[in-house]
């Protein structure tokens, strides 16, 4: 039972990671980046190969993850959604879907359909061990990256004046501009830091789940969008709460229901929430102006 | 008294709407200048134009002898331009000390600073507020935070669109009194409003748009007595 909440937790955690640039993205250009989970995959293959073929310790790899996610995250919104920044939100969504499947097939290209096993990078570090439970590393750590990422955004869109920035973009492109802000950079901005962050969840889910192909990415992306959707689309410590609420359910579900059907109750969720309180548990209400 | 904003020629489209059809005025250094209308005449249109947030077809907008032509909206605020643009919009998830600190987005803090006291002078319900979310605020609040806003990039010029839109004729006083004092100490004023009453007993001087097209100005005393803007402007 607290094995299990443990696992989930931790699940959950990553899943919280990958909401969070779902989440900030759909704040700030209020479009669903889908291609978001394959920038997981992304990030887990520059580590991997970071690791594997260029000898890197394991701290560059995650570095070299981020830096690359990060520069593709401003790429992909520079050529594929900022011409489309007065298009209908169908034709950025559609567009979407297709950078997701253009990064899925490229990196069929380039890596092949071969599953890469990811090394356990933290295998070196000590676990904590509760009575007879052990906890692994990977585990602690993914819990607390999330944790420290989540204050440090907290803390930047708080307390920062590029922060705060984003804020007001968000809310009101126009006003923004009428203030001095760049509208774009600070887009580009929010899609370096998702990416960014992308990199860091492609690399704990790895090494928890250690294999990897070019479809890696697509499911938890996918999850972790039902997360966002869940905790409140736009909000941070919604994604924080839908994350990982989604990722327990998931392990209980697993363990105590069917192991089949686990995608199936998590999707659910999603189709509940969007019944029932449709702005998710921490969102708020959108005011649309006619 | 030099001419700080020199508007000319201007021609704006929206898609195929020919919106402003050849708008040409001027604004002093140290006037109020009033562009009065009826509603859909362009108004807000060419102010929205003059800020950088419409590009022109053509025509010429100078500002301080500086040509302004093609230049982005987040640049002219830099210049010396603020627009408290039309329905506040003052950012609604953002506390009253928040929206200010945008105001002054593109300068130093210890600048920003220093205005905030002028700015919390001029509103004293802003600072009885500050840590309150924007979108909690009264209407009259929210435009004084609109226009606290604006100020504190230090402009020289200030753009105001229907600032007395929605509000009750007693805020609507108060707001136009704040107007006078902000141009006492020194800001100049380009002030659209559909309150041509209002906006003329302020005004140094008017210009009168209808259907894109600039049908008259003058001397803003003179204009509020013409048979004309009578007539069309001010019931009677």
């Amino acid at each position: 039972m607290l094995a299990n909440l443990i696992n989930g937790i931790s699940l959950g955690s990553v899943y919280a990671i990958i909401a969070l640039g779902y989440t900030m993205v759909y704040g700030i250009a209020k479009m669903l980046n889908f291609a978001h989970g394959d920038v997981i995959m992304v990030g887990g293959y520059i580590a991997f190969c970071s690791i594997a073929y260029l000898g890197w310790p394991p701290a560059l790899a995650v570095l070299a993850a981020v830096v690359v996610c990060t520069m593709l995250g401003i790429v992909i919104e520079r050529l594929a959604y900022k011409p489309l920044r007065n298009a209908t939100s169908l034709a950025v969504l559609i567009t979407a879907i297709g950078v997701s499947y253009f990064l899925q097939n490229a990196a069929l290209l380039i890596w092949t359909s071969n599953t890469k096993v990811f090394p356990n990078i933290f295998a070196n570090l000590p676990g904590l061990t509760l009575g007879d439970m052990q906890i692994a590393p990977v585990t602690l750590i993914t819990v607390l990256a999330n944790i420290v990422i989540m204050v440090a955004l907290t803390l930047f869109t708080g307390k920062t004046k590029m922060g705060k920035a984003m804020r007001a973009v968000s809310e009101d492109k126009g006003a923004a501009t009428l203030m001095g802000i760049n509208v774009n950079r600070t887009i580009s901005l929010t899609f370096a830091i998702g990416s960014g962050l992308a990199a860091i969840a492609g690399v704990l889910l790895c090494t928890a789940y250690p294999t990897l192909m070019p479809t890696t990415g697509a499911m938890p992306g996918i999850k972790a969008f039902t997360a966002a959707v869940f905790g409140g689309i736009g909000s941070i410590p919604g994604a924080m709460l839908g994350g990982i609420l989604l990722g327990v359910i998931e392990i209980f579900g697993k363990a105590y229901i069917s192991t089949q059907l686990s995608d199936a109750i998590v999707f659910s969720v999603l189709i509940i929430v969007l019944l029932v309180k449709p702005t998710g548990l921490l969102g708020r209400k959108v005011n649309e102006k006619v | 008294m030099g001419t700080m904003l020199k508007v000319e020629d201007l021609q704006v489209y929206y898609g195929s709407i020919h919106a402003i059809k050849g708008v040409s005025f001027e604004v002093n250094e140290g006037e109020i200048v009033t562009l009065i209308g009826a509603n859909g005449a362009g108004k807000s249109t060419t102010l929205n134009t003059v800020g950088g947030l419409l590009k022109p077809r053509s025509g010429k907008i100078t500002f301080e002898g500086k040509d302004l032509h093609g230049m982005a909206a987040n640049k002219v605020v830099s210049e010396g331009m603020a627009l408290c643009p039309e329905g506040r919009r003052v950012f609604q998830h953002m506390t009253v000390l928040e929206n200010l600190e945008m105001g002054a987005y593109t300068r130093s803090n210890a600048e920003a600073a220093e205005t905030l006291e002028h700015v919390y002078e001029l509103f004293p319900r802003l600072k009885e507020r500050y840590r309150q979310v924007a979108g909690t605020l009264s209407g009259g609040e929210q435009q004084m935070l609109a226009m606290g806003r604006a100020l504190m990039s230090r402009p020289k010029l200030m753009m105001l669109d229907e600032p007395s839109m929605g509000l009750a004729p007693i805020l609507v006083q108060q707001i136009f009194d704040i107007i006078v004092d902000m141009n006492k100490q020194g800001t100049t004023i380009l002030l659209v409003e559909q309150n041509a009453q209002m906006a003329l007993s302020i005004a140094n001087r008017a210009y009168v748009l209808e259907t894109g097209r600039i049908t008259m100005s003058g001397d803003a005393k003179e204009l509020a007595a013409s048979e004309e803007v009578k007539k069309a402007y001010l019931g009677g």
